[in-house]
């Protein structure tokens, strides 16, 4: 799960004029016409930047986002719950490796890339250093969060990498089902008990505005990215998928008889757009930094997974390690 | 009486299979690597799936239903062996762990398989098929880490150490052993138990650990009986956390 909004912050275009000229037309030539760039062929350095930057954030996205449902995979409720929220989120977690993969064919290891995870320097969807205190909250996640990233990857599917677009059309086929079993789960809340319906209010108060921030920043005050759009680096506006997105789903929490806490959202009949309240930018920008409810345990726990596997990692490229003929 | 036996290692079996298969499921989002992560998770919601299967078996046979047995009993209801609710410890314990039930589900799955208990043959068939994935990737990484370096090895060798004798009680006497085999309904925990000790000295024989001598090993029994670790009941709490809101809600 991902959404695109902190990735392309100050970015320098600089370089972009000491590329060769006549290998730039080419590039951008192909882009044009719609064919994909492999890792192989020649690009400029920003491109190559760039990706690896939002396909290691995408990664990252993934293996921070199974903390937070994770937890309540132990917890779910009776057996059906519990198989598919087991299955949901191991296939985030494949996701990464997916994605780390993809970035890698762009000369990062995944082991660098977790070390700038750790450290600080790369970052993660920001919706995620927020809590899931109840089974609601997981639900909200399955379902919203889960639809909020599949607005992003679609768009992105039909970005210009080969290999990330590859990864994305299999990761959004798995996110169809993972945004079904949310919707499922939210229904047998939303038509059970008082208390079923009550958490469920209580999940979507808690998590409608880091789900308003998870598009990024407002196009008005978001970083000039015009060559990135011209790349297909970047394949919408974080205001143009987070309109999307209220338009598919503010619908469907309204008929199910859930309220948004913001008085100012309706569809504006003359623009064709959602009206609502301007996200609070500065908290946004306040939790990416570091201070939000989460950031702190969401590293702390990635870090004693690294640390206490660590052995295992390097044991298994030990020259002593028996071979064992593949299983398939 | 047939009936009485056949249930009782209906329970255990699935007790085995969901209580190990929620420890499994504990390492999701945190495995040493990425792909051991997913092959966790992967046997979670095999050993769970396989659970609830037998469940709806016995459920069949006038017990409860599946999410009643499973989510809203308390540990001394519980028939597992004491190996499967010790927590997962670091991955070098759940590693041989894994190895020591696997290999002993398997067998005991495959012995089912011919039951003369057609539902169960029926099934039994399809989990074996299963199963044999776990074992697969139990042996492929015990002969990796067992031959690696000498953290690995010495990691291995200590978790060995510690559950064996857990192990052990994996095969604890059952008072309708013979009733079960009299009606080939299962070859019987003796059996299962000589199958398993081969097939463990023979994996353990391409490492570099050692196997104690297992006339010397006190078996830790007690889990078919309902006496369990301090491990389970937290476990059990945490699982139904939810479920327990409202027993009569539909989640």
């Amino acid at each position: 799960m991902y959404g695109g909004g902190n990735t392309f912050e100050g970015i320098k275009t600089d370089s972009v004029a000491q590329e060769d000229p006549i290998l730039l037309a080419a590039f951008e030539a192909k882009i044009e016409r719609g064919e994909k760039i492999e890792p192989t062929d020649w690009m400029p350095a920003l491109y190559r930047k760039q990706l690896i930057r939002m396909i290691e954030q995408h990664a990252h996205s993934e293996i921070i986002g199974a903390l937070p449902e994770g937890t309540w995979i132990t917890r779910a409720p009776g057996f059906k719950r519990k198989l598919s929220l087991m299955a949901k989120v191991q296939d985030e977690v494949g996701h990464a490796q997916l994605l780390y993969s993809a970035a890698e064919t762009l000369g990062k290891t995944r082991e660098e890339m977790i070390d700038d995870l750790l450290n600080g320097k790369s970052k993660y969807s920001n919706i995620f250093n927020y809590p899931a205190f109840t089974w609601a909250d997981s639900c909200f996640i399955s379902w919203l969060v889960d639809a909020g990233a599949i607005v992003n990857q679609l768009a992105n599917a039909k970005g210009s990498y080969g290999p990330y677009c590859r990864a994305l059309e299999r990761i959004c086929a798995e996110e169809s089902f993972h945004l079904k079993y949310g919707h499922h789960c939210v229904i047998y809340l939303a038509t059970g008990t008082e208390k079923q319906r009550q958490m469920f209010q209580e999940a979507i108060n808690r998590w409608w505005a880091p789900m308003m921030h998870f598009f990024g920043p407002s196009d008005k005050i978001s970083a000039h990215t015009e060559i990135l759009m011209k790349w297909k680096v970047k394949m919408g506006t974080n205001d143009d998928m987070r309109n999307q997105f209220l338009d598919m789903y503010v619908p469907k929490i309204w008929e199910l008889g859930f309220t948004i806490p913001d008085s100012n959202l309706k569809k504006n009949v003359e623009t064709g757009r959602w009206d609502y309240t301007e996200p609070d930018w500065e908290e946004f920008k306040r939790v990416i930094n570091g201070d939000g409810p989460c950031n702190k345990e969401r590293i702390a726990v990635r870090r004693i997974a690294e640390e206490r596997g660590k052995w295992v990692r390097e044991a298994l490229k030990s020259p002593s390690v028996a071979y064992v003929t593949p299983l398939a | 009486m047939e009936n009485i036996a056949l249930k009782e290692l209906l329970y255990k079996i699935a007790d085995d299979q969901l209580i190990l298969g929620h420890r499994n499921s504990e390492w999701t989002g945190m495995g040493p690597l990425l792909e051991e992560d997913i092959a966790f998770s992967s046997m979670a919601q095999d050993k769970v799936g396989q659970s609830y299967a037998i469940y709806q078996m016995l459920h069949q046979l006038g017990e409860q239903e599946p999410d009643t047995v499973a989510f809203m009993r308390n540990a001394t209801q519980f028939h597992n062996c004491q190996l499967v609710e010790l927590p997962n410890g670091e991955y070098d314990f759940s590693l041989i762990r894994h190895l020591l039930f696997d290999t002993a589900e398997y067998i005991r799955f495959d012995y089912l398989s011919t039951s003369s208990y057609q539902p169960l043959a029926d099934l039994a068939g399809k989990i074996k098929g299963e199963l044999q994935y776990h074992t697969l990737h139990a042996n492929t990484l015990i002969k990796k880490l067992g031959t690696a370096t000498e953290e690995s090895i010495n990691r291995l060798q200590h978790s060995l150490q510690v559950a064996l004798p857990y192990a052990l009680g994996i095969f604890e006497p059952s008072p309708y052993e013979n009733i079960l085999i009299e009606h080939k309904i299962f070859k019987g925990e003796v059996a299962l138990q000589q199958a398993w000790q081969e097939k463990i000295e023979f994996i353990i024989s391409k490492t570099q650990l050692t196997l104690t001598d297992w006339k010397v090993l006190q078996p830790v029994y007690g889990g078919r009986v309902g006496r369990h670790t301090e491990h389970l009941q937290p476990l059990l709490d945490e699982m139904s956390e939810v479920f327990k809101i409202d027993p009569t809600a539909e989640w």
